[in-house]
């Protein structure tokens, strides 16, 4: 168990990068406590795969340092690490039983055999795989297999990090509910630090206590699922995270006042006029605005009822703008008017969080 | 997925069909014709039931070319599998080594029959062959021609020469196609090269290893001309191989009845071992 | 134009891949088939396609008998979950492909390819090869490829499953234009009900290669036939228990009990099935006719806008969704208000007895 520190890291697959698009990975610093449940977020080809490889010790970085606890690891292998690691596609070894496969990782490290039968069983007793220990292993399902694989991570002591890299994509849909909370208890009883890679929020969000969101190479955001739904620091983060994200309209700002298209609009704090130029944009999400009777005038262009919710998207000149009403609740029939709420309204400066 | 429904296809496979029948049916059934009657030429034929069956089973000659190829061909199966397979495990992944690697290795293949023969003829000579005068200077008692154990040692060297790469090639493309994540996952579980090899890559090669072994056994239990040009199958009948000793039979004695009813035992042996081998390789899998 | 299956059936050796289904697809209607992955969606679009001939049973299209005709011969498209272009031809090519095979003349092809690119937001990356594009212009290609042909049948196969999250979101807003003014049948396949309720339409839920429900989407949603359906067409899974309705009240096995709400009250007194979608399970009360429950809290899953609570009530795992942050502790004992208003009641049968969404 260990504490991770990533100091000033930064990656390249080039020989000599120059420009800001040669590096996989920008210069990061971050520390990820030990115990803690990370999700690292992007769409493909933000970097995390690359971030994920250099923890894991597949990767040497092209600069900066990586320490476990207050001891360099940078140079260490992955074995001397002490990572566990889940797959995309499930690895087993097919010619052992469900029970060999737990114990092997146990076996190539001289546990004595009485200790390594109380750690599988212990361990399958938590996945669920109690009943087929004497099972060969490829004859099991997909999720069967990816909870070996998560197994083989669990019964050695000495891991300081289990990292997950989208476990989930060969998961039947109806079954990654299961696995997913799964994951979930299991990190709550045994408090090991976790990290999952993967481009699909949902995973991300209910997985992790800290979220990574990174695009094009740079980390974006880190924190809470909470804070990334509510102040999201960048537009990006804004509509990657949420179904559907935020809306984000283009606005002006006199004397500490926010307009859009001539209205005036309520922010979460006031935004001061701070000196410098640059595109200022207006992000508020479809759950927190509302039809009221004043407001931004819109026409409704078309509302899709999904059950819980409808979604209803509204247009204004030609910013389109979208709303969520909750079931039971009425839609207005001819014109309409929207209400931001200013609590959950905020003002980006090229992309950015404002204050 | 794509099922077709349109029974017009089979029509498509006809000039296979009839090709197939043209060039093995049609002779085997000639085989057939031959084997159960007996001609002094002229197309006058009388019928001689079993006889030649009886007559061939029944003979030691047959006996010791069988054995001789049973035995022949369980020692290469020893050395070329086993060999293959560290070759193959030898070989670097990816690099610029790579394809000088895998030329280096096909260039046996590309090589005629006869001509392998007739290399390791002259290579062999005990008087002015590369390695029959080298063994020789060394102080062995080396000469393929005369002693029928050199001839064996080297009728099975040009074998391992000539076919080990082909399993090598098997066990190399069966190598590169297990997924990096399996290796890095025995790295992390704190796998030893052997385990690696035990639980990874044997299983994974475990098909590719059935053919190549198929291929070995069918391809060695029928050798024919490489070792008619290197010892003519002697000294004596040391190196008379079932192939060898078939065509003896056929085109040295012009005793069609026995040698067609030879071809004949000849073919099913290989069909029921054949057989064996892969029921035996494959029964683990459909459990 | 409409496309019927009359009592199809498909085994294959002794299995039965499909059981007795008959449908009836009109023009231009989107049909979504909806059901886990092996519950017979694809065998069920190639037994439409005519790509497999049913077991038993009959295809009738525009009033004819089309059982055992080739695809070849039906104007029929189809679209996949894996993204499937020719990766030797631009982006052009690969779109015009379907035109080629029918001998249309250059000048044509190049209006029809212009204007779907156009659709599809494909117009820029016309002279590129597959392997150049990301995933979603990939599988946009193989959209717009079966697009360009006027085909009378779509069939598209769980054609977002392998898009990263937002660009199914994308595709999944464009879908219903692109097909608004078609006079084709739409068949979609997918295992999200929320697909199926995004695209509207009618709906066909699929359970072991039975149909059990078909009919508009949002009705269906809103009642399900039987509980099969119900289960189907809920994600989360929708909860369920045992209840017992008698003297006009219903009663869990744990001695809870509430006045039958009205959609219920025809129903005989007896044993019940009683099921509840999971955001009508939620930490604050909802209306006034919620009763609650209380369980130990297995999981709870907080992405930001909602929180999804696992827990256990009774031996069983229910689930609540609802909107905000409620964070809770593993173990600890959670109150939940169950808005028993909107459940369902299905008898020990599974067909709907009453209830109201």
């Amino acid at each position: 168990m260990a504490k991770i520190t990533l100091d000033r890291l930064r990656h390249s697959y080039m020989p000599d990068p120059q420009r800001p698009e040669d590096w996989a990975l920008k210069e990061m610093t971050q520390e990820l406590e030990d115990g803690g449940a990370y999700a690292l977020l992007g769409p493909s080809g933000c970097g995390k795969t690359t971030l994920l490889n250099l923890i894991s010790g597949l990767l040497r970085p092209t600069q900066g340092r990586i320490l476990f606890d207050e001891s360099d690891a940078t140079e260490m292998s992955p074995e001397q690490r002490n990572i566990a690691q889940v797959f995309q596609f499930p690895v087993i070894y097919d010619t052992m039983t469900v029970y060999d496969n737990l114990a092997f990782p146990l076996r190539n490290r001289g546990v004595a055999p009485a200790e390594v039968d109380r750690r599988v069983k212990e361990v399958a007793a938590m996945l669920d795989l109690g009943h087929m220990l004497k099972k060969r292993a490829a004859g099991l399902t997909a999720d069967g297999k990816q909870k070996i694989s998560l197994g083989r991570g669990l019964v050695r002591s000495d891991v300081n990090v289990i990292m997950f890299d989208e476990p989930l994509t060969v998961i039947d849909p109806h079954l990654k509910w299961v696995l997913r909370s799964k994951l979930k208890e299991l990190h709550h009883r045994i408090r090991r630090t976790m990290i999952y890679v993967t481009h699909d929020q949902t995973e991300a969000l209910t997985f992790a206590d800290q979220v990574v969101v990174m695009n094009n190479g740079e980390v974006v955001q880190v924190g809470t699922p909470v804070d990334l739904f509510e102040r999201p620091a960048h537009t990006f983060v804004g509509h990657f995270i949420g179904s559907p994200g935020m809306n984000v309209l283009p606005c002006t700002l006199d004397g500490g006042r926010v307009g859009f298209m001539g209205q005036p609009v309520e922010t979460a704090s006031p935004v001061q006029a701070a000196p410098g130029n640059g595109r200022l944009e207006l992000g508020v999400r479809p759950e927190f605005i509302r039809f009221e009777g004043t407001g931004i005038p819109v026409e409704i262009v078309k509302a899709a009822d999904v059950g819980r919710f409808r979604i209803v998207e509204t247009r204004h000149g030609e910013h389109r703008i979208k709303l969520l009403v909750s079931e039971g609740q009425p839609m207005p029939s001819g014109p309409a008017h929207l209400r931001f709420d200013p609590k959950h309204t905020h003002v980006y400066r090229d992309g950015w969080l404002v204050n | 997925m794509y099922k077709q429904l349109n029974h017009k296809a089979w029509f498509l496979v006809l000039p296979v069909v009839a090709l197939v029948a043209f060039n093995a049916i049609i002779p085997l059934m000639t085989v057939v014709n031959f084997s159960v009657q007996e001609t002094f030429g002229d197309n006058v034929f009388f019928w001689a039931g079993v006889l030649w069956f009886e007559q061939v089973l029944q003979s030691d000659r047959f006996h010791d070319a069988l054995l001789r190829q049973i035995l022949f061909t369980t020692i290469i199966l020893l050395i070329e599998v086993p060999l293959g397979l560290i070759v193959a495990l030898a070989m670097p992944r990816k690099g610029a080594w790579v394809s000088v690697c895998l030329v280096a290795m096909a260039l046996p293949l590309l090589i005629p029959w006869n001509v392998v023969g007739a290399m390791w003829n002259i290579f062999a000579l005990p008087e002015i062959g590369l390695m029959g005068k080298g063994l020789r200077s060394l102080g062995f008692d080396f000469n393929y021609t005369r002693q029928p154990l050199t001839a064996w040692f080297t009728v099975v060297l040009m074998d391992v020469w000539h076919w080990t790469s082909l399993v090598v090639l098997l066990c190399y493309a069966g190598l590169v196609s297990i997924p990096n994540d399996y290796y890095q996952a025995a790295k992390i579980d704190g796998a030893s090269a052997w385990s690696v090899f035990r639980y990874i890559q044997l299983p994974k090669l475990k098909r590719v290893l059935t053919i190549a072994i198929l291929l070995r056994f069918m391809d060695s239990f029928m050798i024919y001309t490489e070792v008619v040009v290197l010892t003519g199958g002697g000294p004596g009948n040391s190196t008379t191989f079932l192939s060898i000793d078939l065509v003896k039979m056929a085109l040295g004695q012009f005793d069609l009845g026995p040698a067609a009813a030879m071809s004949l035992i000849y073919f099913l042996i290989i069909l029921l071992l054949s057989w064996l081998f892969y029921t035996v390789m494959t029964r683990n899998e459909a459990k | 134009m409409t496309l019927e299956l009359r009592q199809v059936t498909k085994s294959v050796g002794g299995s039965v891949h499909i059981h007795e289904t008959s449908l009836m697809l009109e023009e231009g209607t989107f049909n979504v088939l909806l059901g886990t992955t092996l519950a017979g969606k694809t065998t069920l679009m190639q037994l439409m396609a005519g790509l497999d001939k049913p077991s038993s049973g009959e295809l009738w299209f525009r009033g004819q008998n089309v059982t055992g005709i080739a695809v070849q011969k039906r104007n029929v498209s189809m679209v996949y979950q894996q993204f499937i272009n020719y990766p030797h031809l631009t982006v052009y090519e690969n779109i015009a492909s379907p035109l080629r095979v029918i001998g249309v003349d250059d000048a044509k092809i190049k209006e029809r390819v212009g204007k779907v690119a156009e659709l599809l937001r494909l117009a820029p990356m016309l002279q590129r090869k597959p392997a150049e594009l990301s995933g979603g212009q990939q599988q946009r290609t193989a959209i717009a490829r079966a697009l360009v042909k006027d085909s009378e049948i779509i069939l598209l196969d769980e054609p977002l499953a392998n898009l990263d999250y937002k660009l199914r979101e994308e595709l999944r807003d464009e879908l219903p234009r692109l097909f608004a003014d078609r006079h084709c049948i739409v068949v979609y396949a997918t295992t999200e009900p929320m697909e199926a309720l995004l695209f509207g339409g009618s709906t066909a839920t699929l359970h072991e290669g039975r149909v059990t429900q078909f009919g508009p989407t949002a009705q269906i949603y809103r009642q399900p036939a039987d509980l099969l359906s119900a289960q189907v067409f809920s994600d989360p899974p929708i909860n369920t228990a045992p209840v017992t309705k008698a003297n006009g009240r219903i009663r869990l096995d744990d001695g809870t009990d509430w006045p039958t709400p009205p959609a219920m009250a025809g129903a005989p007194d007896g044993p019940y099935t009683l099921a509840i979608r999971a955001h009508h399970i939620t930490p604050i009360p909802q209306n006034g006719g919620s009763i609650t429950v209380d369980g130990r809290v297995l999981v709870a899953e907080l992405s930001g806008s909602e929180s999804v609570l696992h827990f256990d009530r009774g031996g069983r795992t229910w689930i609540s969704q609802s909107h905000g942050v409620h964070p809770y502790e593993v173990g600890e004992t959670a109150r939940l208000y169950v808005d028993v208003e909107r459940s369902f009641l299905f008898g020990t049968d599974g067909r709907l007895v009453g209830g109201r969404v």
